[in-house]
């Protein structure tokens, strides 16, 4: 078989769409203004960022102003969470969220609850999905604010987002809805007015634009105490000199993502629908964790083999050129199992053996194909090291 | 005219006849230390080096030599022309540098050149006179000074200094030999390398990896702990030894309990060859008694069994939390606990043999074609020199 390299990491970070990459070199050569500046040059450069900032304002069906530049999405989680919980602090102390968050969520929480907020984490099913009963039921005349993460990155389990809104909504319209969609934007339509979402977060690497750079939406309304003192730039609610040309890198990702996302959500289930039935037709033992069939996310799926070592898997697979991750590679280097598995409450063995596989809207059949021949050889060999037993 | 760095030796002035031989590759030391630091001149007088370089470079030069084997202190060193009244200049501004108000000094004068005129008491005296009248509110205290200025006056300068940084002691690396350290990514082994550096052998490091299932996080872990080691003895010899075929034919062929001393005592079996390949006498280990069920003092025994040659274990009296705070004073830490799998992770045994007989293994091992792994282990073996510093 002809030897590929195939990238199977997307839900750490992608690949940059060539576009973008060019058009960000455009804008470092030739429109490096700082946006505040007054003359000429710096009104360049304000150009590409409210014309970016209108991009996305399309895409999320909401107004420019309430779009927020950040660095990524853990400073989009960080500024939403602890920003609107400090800001509504006199309406109460209570804030819930779930078990299979992100790190930069967690942490925000736990750094508020530092402060005297009360926290409630639901817990998932063994599919990964959070009960919306349970929201509901959390619910208390002192809660400010729910954050519920849309598509989970290491499972890829969803969360119906519109029926948790109105559940809250109805409770009390007070409450403050966020939601990180960091592993769902560019691959679905997010329109957080209809949803019901008061604020919502994304990265742009995730869906082929640059590093470093993300978004906040902030409903029209919704104040926050913000996380940085500057120069009043982003309305003074993200300060510091505006990354032009990764603004616009990010709006051009987010343009062709839309633009493609249709004719290749399909692909992307089909991608995984033929390594899930090509991987257990040989290997039976394989455990597929978090979501099954039609309810995950069409580009995450985490598989285990019990008895291996998904660390070993990984760089075996590495030896052919495909390129997956264990857990999430978020925390990657951390050898403490993945709270996310363990929340679903799969077993040691599976908790140990546990690949991450993510698809991109730039993989093709043939490197499917590839992966799954060589994903199938790679486990028959490791194999025979662990069930050997003389 | 640069600026000089003055630095002291301690345990090589008691080495006797040895003495010339070990001042030299101290000298060699230092050198290999300043490379890229370029230019820079190292001069020797009456016991001591003094490193002459650029006023930029001095900063650097003083962190380096900080961590070469044999020097105990370095002091940072002004020069005044051979001139009472200059060296009264420079001893003010040496003064200000440190001063706090109504702090107390000393002055210690050495006058190597008989020519200049007074005793050594004299110029202290004089100089001390000058500095009262400078207007700074000071004391002399010659009992328990704050701060102490000492003079050298020599044939064609005056050398002030004050201050002094401590060395890293020891011996000059390569003044007791060689020695080949078995280094795997962990907290132990690197301590054990510089703990062999301190004595004056010098390393070279063996590392066994298992591609693909290591990958290249482990390898770099392995490369930045050498290149932290180089810095205190110019540059590491890594060898890099394949052991993933070693490792699978134990798994297969051998009880799983014996996995972890198995594995070792082939290692150094290969590590034997390696070390007469190049021709050095002895190996050094990270090995600690009792720390972990492998490390058994039976399982040392029994490790040692395999090779012929002497295998010293520098760690063996220590608490991990004693090796630990070396592993932070020497900044290995941070580099051995990144959680990458090295090969001893890889298929770790539930529960591993603390109490096995040399039989025991020798029955296991008849089952390995033990010579052809090694042969073939030795054959694919990589060499790396990893260096500190860059020549710019």
């Amino acid at each position: 078989m002809e030897k590929m390299e195939v990238y199977l990491d997307n839900g750490a970070t992608t690949r940059p769409y060539p576009e973008v990459i060019k058009e960000m070199q455009r804008i470092m050569e030739e429109k490096y203004g700082n946006a505040s500046s007054l003359h000429r040059f710096g009104s360049k450069a304000e150009r590409i960022i409210s014309s970016s900032r209108r991009t996305l304002a399309e895409l999320f069906g909401s107004k420019d102003s309430e779009i927020i530049f950040t660095s990524g999405g853990t400073e989009s989680n960080n500024l939403a969470i602890q920003g609107i919980a400090r800001r509504y602090r006199r309406r109460g102390n209570h804030l819930i969220t779930t078990a299979l968050e992100h790190p930069s969520v967690l942490q925000s929480f736990q750094q508020l609850e530092e402060e005297g907020f009360e926290a409630t984490y639901l817990l998932p099913d063994s599919t990964g999905a959070i009960d919306p009963q349970k929201i509901a039921e959390a619910l208390t005349p002192h809660t400010v604010l729910v954050s519920i993460m849309h598509v989970n990155n290491e499972i890829g389990s969803i969360q119906p987002l519109a029926r948790i809104s109105s559940i809250i909504k109805k409770q009390n319209p007070g409450i403050f809805f966020h939601v990180d969609a960091v592993q769902s934007f560019g691959k679905f339509p997010l329109h957080p007015e209809e949803l019901g979402i008061d604020a919502l977060s994304i990265s742009a690497h995730k869906f082929h634009g640059p590093k470093g750079i993300g978004a906040l939406y902030l409903k029209e309304g919704v104040f926050l105490k913000p996380l940085f003192q500057g120069g009043g730039q982003e309305k003074g609610i993200r300060p510091g000199t505006e990354n032009t040309p990764a603004v616009a890198g990010m709006a051009l990702a987010a343009r062709l993502c839309f633009d493609r996302q249709k004719d290749k959500i399909k692909q992307l289930r089909g991608f995984k629908e033929k390594l899930i039935s090509s991987i257990t037709a040989e290997h039976p033992q394989a455990n597929l964790n978090g979501p099954q069939g039609e309810e995950g996310a069409p580009h995450i799926l985490n598989i285990s083999f019990p008895g291996l070592k998904g660390e070993v898997i990984l760089h075996a697979l590495e030896e052919h050129s495909i390129y997956v991750s264990t857990g999430s590679a978020c925390h990657s280097g951390s050898q403490d199992p993945s709270h996310v598995l363990q929340a679903i409450g799969i077993s040691d063995e599976c908790l140990e053996g546990a690949v991450r596989i993510s698809f991109s809207f730039l993989n093709t059949e043939k490197e499917i194909d590839y992966a799954a021949a060589k994903i199938n050889s790679v486990i028959s060999d490791l194999k025979k090291f662990q069930e050997a037993r003389p | 005219m640069g600026s000089l760095l003055l630095i002291r030796y301690g345990e090589i002035a008691l080495k006797g006849k040895n003495r010339p031989f070990f001042e030299k590759k101290l000298l060699q030391n230092i050198k290999e230390s300043l490379l890229g630091l370029e230019p820079y001149r190292v001069l020797f007088h009456r016991g001591r080096y003094y490193v002459e370089i650029a006023e930029d470079n001095l900063f650097p030069a003083r962190r380096r030599l900080e961590r070469v084997f044999g020097i105990v202190s370095l002091s940072p060193v002004f020069t005044a022309e051979l001139d009472l009244e200059d060296i009264c200049r420079q001893a003010l501004i040496l003064l200000k540098d440190n001063y706090e108000p109504g702090m107390t000094f000393k002055i210690n004068t050495r006058r190597a050149n008989k020519k200049f005129p007074g005793t050594s008491p004299e110029i202290s005296s004089h100089v001390g006179a000058y500095l009262l009248k400078s207007g700074l509110q000071l004391k002399v205290d010659v009992h328990n000074p704050e701060v102490s200025i000492n003079i050298e006056i020599r044939n064609e300068e005056a050398y002030l200094y004050t201050q002094s940084f401590p060395g890293s002691g020891g011996l000059p690396v390569g003044v007791t030999g060689r020695g080949l350290l078995l280094l795997s990514g962990g907290i132990d082994s690197p301590v054990a390398g510089w703990m062999t550096l301190k004595r004056g052998v010098h390393i070279e490091a063996l590392h066994f990896h298992s591609p693909p299932f290591t990958g290249d996080n482990a390898l770099n872990k392995v490369i930045d702990l050498c290149r932290l080691l180089a810095a205190y003895c110019g540059k590491i010899t890594l060898h890099l030894a394949p052991f993933t075929e070693i490792q699978k034919e134990i798994r297969l062929q051998c009880p799983e309990s014996m996995l972890i001393t198995l594995m070792r005592r082939t290692m150094l079996r290969v590590a034997e060859r390696l070390a007469k390949k190049r021709n050095i006498p002895v190996i050094f280990t990270g090995e600690n008694l009792g720390q972990v069920a492998s490390q058994t003092l039976e399982n040392l025994i029994a490790i040692d069994e395999a090779t012929a040659l002497p295998i010293l274990r520098p760690l063996v009296g220590f608490d991990k939390e004693e090796i630990i705070e070396i592993s932070h004073k020497i900044n290995s830490f941070p580099i051995s606990v990144r959680p990458f799998d090295d090969c001893c992770t890889l298929f770790v045994p539930k529960h591993p043999i603390t109490r096995p007989t040399v039989e025991e293994l020798q029955n296991a091992e008849e089952k390995l074609p033990l010579k052809e792994l090694v042969d073939r282990c030795l054959n694919t073996i990589q060499t790396k020199q990893i260096t500190a510093y860059e020549r710019v």
